[in-house]
This record gives structure tokens, sequence and C-alpha cells, in this order.
């Protein structure tokens, strides 16, 4: 089983990428990292630049080419290699293969859940956590109660009100419009202040990075973290 | 800075604006979600797509039979190829009669600038829908679909009806709304032609159809001597029996109402024995690029019934309202038609691309895949020059393991290219968990 750790999750999170592979083994699976995998083509694939996208994701599929399972602890990838790779790689030698990669990929929660049927272990204590929707992982791989179920397991699980509004990320949306973004997420940290939790999750890097991004510079008094460090915790 | 940025920064520093904009959207879009308790909304959406689909497809031959139709009762039509034709049109007709328009709301009029075209020929035009008329009076532009003046609260009204009233008001809305109503009725009957708008437009029958909840749109219709209705091209349904599905689908969609306070059905000028009506009915059908549009992989744009309902649910939409697009559509919908109608291509990237207005559209239209396409037109243009040759040297790098992993140690360490790097660190630190 391949754990793809995705570009940002390599970058900006390894933690949170070895916090996938505690829960991974515990939950009975040993997993590896393919190497040569970089990036599955997301910020060229969302603008507009379909030959590139495709470059760079033909690198990271045939590191995947012979994986059983590929897990993806970040919601947006997944969603990028299990719905748009077949669109990317349509008439291309690696057609094929394209198509046998996606049926095998699944985002962390999803695999948890869905494919392994794990349960986190009772916590020795439990904190009040929230959990923030990713869009691409909720609209289009459409994964609502997984990492839900999986957080409720081991923390008192609050809702984050419009926990499913987009918190500004949008990969080089971000960095296109810096001031719209940023609003954006002002908005997710003033959501994340009408609850009592004091750690928003969530499952995608890319999230995590711009709430937690914006929250320390702000000094909002919120902890942003990867779904899997949360879970991780609690082992 | 782009043209998108530069307006969303104005946008983001109006503190009015960014207070009201994002609080009556969301209520607007909660309104929605009540309005659709109980109703099978995943089948009322296939019906309605299926009804638009079937109504563009056919559009020409609908067109005609509208146009047949319309004109056997009585109704002028006339078929305008550009905005500027469309306006030219009407203000000649304006002008056979007189000085003084009433007018409803209507985003083609919008679209084509018909108010300067009109007042520039020394026609005063008076906006008879509330929100239209309080944008109107403040001089700006509408900022929502069916909610234009969404960015105002009732202080910010009073201070724009009073001069107009020269007596206190108040902040009570039954107040400001009895003045606005009081303002209005003598221009009703005072103007010689009505201008509206088009919701939608019975090809079967030859039927205009306003929906409207203050009932001005039926004034501007039937009071003035002449009617003249000013459409996209779009608007058009085959049948009746159309708009069970479509009515219902646009006003859940946009204020959650089962249905508005009038909905109006117009049928042709005054007939020699009726008491009411126009003397005069003229039908603009705008084509403005939509034909065009028709041709492209885009044609599904064309289904929009105008509810507004992915403004609502835009999460960059709340942050810049709908005038920092750059035109008359704001929001998810504008940053699709606006390229595609007027040209500027940025639009496509004004969207985190989190796909809430596809959830929400009556009538299906998938716009986080058509503004995907837009974003692959842009960078198959010249306009994505240097953006090209950043992403060439990005998959050069990341499609190499071993440059991948440079770049990625590099990055971890807030080092990269630095105009880049600033647009994050500006506002946001780059925090890494090792």
């Amino acid at each position: 089983m391949a754990l793809f750790p995705t570009c940002l999750g390599q970058a900006l999170n390894p933690a949170a990428v070895r916090d996938a592979e505690r829960l991974l083994s515990a939950a009975g699976v040993a997993s590896e990292r393919p190497s040569g995998a970089t990036c599955c083509g997301q910020p060229a694939w969302n603008s507009g630049f379909v030959g590139d996208a495709r470059r760079v994701a033909r690198r990271t599929l045939r590191a995947l080419a012979d994986a059983q399972t590929v897990v993806v602890p970040a919601g947006s990838c997944a969603a990028m290699m299990r719905l748009h790779w077949r669109h990317l790689f349509h008439g291309e030698p690696e057609q094929e293969l394209a198509e046998r990669v996606s049926a095998r990929t699944f985002e962390l929660s999803q695999y948890l859940v869905d494919e392994l049927e794990w349960r986190p272990p009772d916590p020795a204590t439990r904190s009040e956590v929230a959990y923030h929707d990713s869009c691409h992982m909720l609209r289009e791989l459409r994964l609502h109660d997984q990492p839900r179920l999986l957080l409720a397991a081991v923390a008192e699980l609050h809702e984050l009100p419009r926990a499913d509004r987009c918190c500004g990320f949008g990969g080089t949306f971000s960095i296109r419009y810096p001031d719209v973004s940023t609003a954006m997420a002002d908005d997710k940290l003033a959501s994340a202040a009408t609850i009592s939790a004091a750690t928003v999750a969530s499952a995608d890097p890319g999230c995590v990075m711009q709430i937690e991004g914006r929250a320390a510079r702000v000094g909002a008094g919120v902890r942003v973290v990867h779904l899997a460090t949360v879970l991780a915790e609690a082992l | 800075m782009s043209g998108f940025e530069a307006r969303a920064a104005a946008a983001l520093a109006d503190p009015r604006k960014r207070a009201n904009v994002p609080r009556f959207a969301e209520r607007a879009a909660d309104n929605r979600v009540r309005g659709l308790e109980g109703v099978d909304i995943e089948a009322l959406r296939a019906a309605g797509e299926a009804a638009r689909s079937r109504a563009i497809d056919d559009l020409p031959a609908l067109l005609d039979s509208l146009q047949a139709k319309l004109e056997a009762a009585g109704a002028v039509v006339h078929r305008a190829a550009t905005g500027a034709d469309a306006a030219r049109y009407v203000t000649e007709v304006v002008l056979r009669h007189g000085r003084m328009v009433v007018k409803g709301k209507s985003m083609a009029a919008e679209e084509i600038g018909l108010n300067e075209r009109l007042e520039a020929a020394g026609v005063e035009v008076v906006e008879t829908d509330l929100g239209e008329f309080i944008v109107q009076t403040a001089g700006e532009a509408p900022e929502h679909i069916i909610i234009p003046a969404i960015h105002k609260t009732t202080d910010q009204v009073r201070d724009l009806f009073e001069p107009l009233a020269g007596r206190p008001i108040g902040e009570d809305p039954a107040e400001l709304t009895a003045f606005a109503r009081d303002h209005l009725r003598s221009r009703f009957l005072e103007a010689s032609v009505g201008i509206t708008g088009v919701n939608f437009a019975v090809a079967e029958t030859g039927t205009i159809v306003l929906v409207t909840n203050e009932g001005n749109g039926r004034m501007c219709s039937s009071l003035p001597p002449v009617h003249i209705a000013v459409m996209g091209m779009e608007r058009v349904v085959a049948e009746l029996a159309d708009l069970a599905v479509l009515l219902p689908l646009l006003t859940r969609s946009g204020t959650g109402q089962k249905i508005t306070s009038y909905v109006t059905l117009l049928n042709g000028p005054r007939r020699g024995d009726e008491q009411d009506g126009p003397e005069e009915m003229h039908v603009v059908i705008l084509d403005n690029g939509r034909s065009r549009v028709r041709q492209t992989p885009y044609r599904s744009v064309l289904n929009c019934i105008r509810c507004g309902a992915c403004q609502n649910v835009c999460p960059v939409y709340r942050q810049v309202g709908g005038t920092a697009y750059g035109w008359v559509y704001g929001g998810p919908i504008g940053a699709v038609l606006t390229p595609l109608l007027q040209g500027d291509q940025e639009l496509g990237h004004a969207s985190s691309l989190c796909a809430a207005c596809d959830d929400v559209c009556p009538v299906k239209i998938p716009l986080h895949e058509l503004l995907l396409g837009l974003r692959r037109d842009r960078a198959a243009d010249s306009a994505g020059a240097l953006e090209r040759l950043a992403f060439r040297l990005w998959s050069f790098a990341w499609s190499r393991p071993r440059l991948f992993r440079l770049t990625v140690r590099l990055a971890g360490r807030a080092r990269g290219p630095l105009p880049l790097l600033r647009r994050w660190t500006r506002t946001r630190n780059l925090e890494v968990h090792r």
C-alpha cells in the first residue's frame, strides 16, 4: 500500500504524513512512500495548464503504478486523482493506467472508515475539536461523515458553523488574490471563534496551511491541525 | 494589480459593504434552504435543466415562434444583435412618445447600459424596483442579480431618501418603503413609456412573464401607454408547462418563496375591447454574444434563470460583492458569463473553485467546470504568457523527483520565488510541521 504524501504534505506538513503512517499501521496496514511521486498536478490543472499538470502527474502516476492501494492524506489531491486524472490522461498512453490507479486511490479517512472499517481506540482524554470540510473532498468526493466519525471517536466533536464554506485557500487562488483569500480565512476564523472547540482539524494540508497561517498571523486562539495529527495524538 | 484584484481591494476597503453583503447573502441562502424543505429539489433541478437545455437547443425555432405569436397579438418585436443596437431601438421608441420612462428591474438593460443611453438622449429614467431605486439614487450599480441594494442597510437608505423627500423619514423599513411607493406612484402615472425586463418568454403562446414582489413590473407594463420589454434571447422557454417547473425553481432558489407576490403573464398590448394595458408593446430580443456562446462548450451557461443562488453561497462574492466582477453580473455566474459575453478573461480565476455554486444552481449549470474551461482558454492565450513560463518551469522541476525534493525543502524554509512568497506572507504565516 502506498501513502502518497503530496507536495504540500512533504513541504509543509511532514508531521501529518508520519501521523497518517502511524494511523494506517494502528489499523494494521503497512504503508510505503512511493519513491518518485511528487504532486498530483492540481496546481496547474486548476490554473488551466493541462499539459504541465500532465507532465507532473505522469511522474506521480508512474511511481504509483504498482501499488495495490494508494492512500492520500489530502482531500483535494484525492479528488484530483480519483476524478480528474481520467480526463487528464484521456487519449494518452497512460489512460488505462490512470484509470486503474484512480480506482485504487482513497483519501485517508475514506480508506480508514469505508475500506478498513477501522475506528480509533478510546483515548485517555477527549479534547474538543471541530472539523473544517475541504471543498473538493466534500463536494467532489462527497466525503462528509468519514472524518467526523473518526474525530468523534477520539474527541468531543463540535460542528463548526458553515464548516462547508471555503477557507480561501484554493491553491493558486491564494496568491493570485491574497486579500480576498485572506478575508475568506478571516471568515473561517470568525466562525471558529463562535464555538468552544480550541482545535480545528482539516483533512487537507492546503486548508491547514491557509487557516493556520492566518490564525498565527492575527493571534487567533485556535489550533489548526491536520486530521491525521489529531487522530494520531489519541493513539 | 489586475482588474479584479484592484476592484476587490476597493470592495474590501468598504466596511459597510463588507458587513452587509455577507449578511444579506447568507439570509437569502438560508431562505433558499428553508424554501426547499419538503421539496424534491433534485427532481426539480433535473426537470429545470431539461426544460432549459431543450429551450437553448431549439433556440432559433423557439424565438421565431415567440416572435410570430407576439406579432400576431399586436406587439412589435425587434431582434438586436448588439447592446448598442438594442439601446438605439429602445431610445428611438421612447423619444417618439415622450421623455419620461419608468423602469422595472432588468439585467439585460443593465448589460446594455440602457439608462445611460436614454439619459444621454435627454430622457428621464426612474427605476421602480425598490432595490434598483435605492441604487439609482445612490448613483451606483446593482451589487446582486435580484437584490440590487444588498450592500446597503436602512440607515444608508434613509440618508439617500431624506434629501429626495425633503423631510425626515427615519430608518423604519416600512416608512422608507412608503416613501418610495408614494414617490414612484406619480412617476408611474406621468411616464410615457414603461420598460421592464423579462424573466421568461413562452414560445408556444407568445407570453412575456414577469416575476416581482413589488408589483412594479405590472405597473410599468400596464400604466404607461407604451411598454418595452427587454430580454436576453435565452429567456425563451418552449411551452407554458415549463413554467410549472421554472417558476418555483426561480423563486425558491432566489428568495425561498413558493411564489412571488406578483407573477405577470403578458400576451401583447391592449386589444380593442380591453380596459387596461399599453397601447403599444415592444419586445427587444437581445443577442449581444449569446448565439456565439451557444456554439461553444459553454452553452449550458445560457440555461441560467438569474436567481442569484450561486452568488449567495459564493465565498468570494461574499467578500467583494457584485460590482467587483467588473460588469453587471457578479458571483460565479458573472465569473463565467462576463468573459464569454464581454471578454474579461481574467474573471475565470475569480473563484477558489469551491464548487458551492454547482450544488445550488437550479438548472445544474456546471459552473466549476466552466470556470476551469475559461482558465484553459486563458492559459492557451497570450494573456497567460508569463504564467505559462512559470508553469513550464514548475512542471520541469516537479516532474524530476530530485528537483522536486530540492524545491520542497526550500519551500519548507520559506524560500522560493520572492514575489509569489510575499503574496502569501504579507497576510499569513507559513507554518511548517516537521
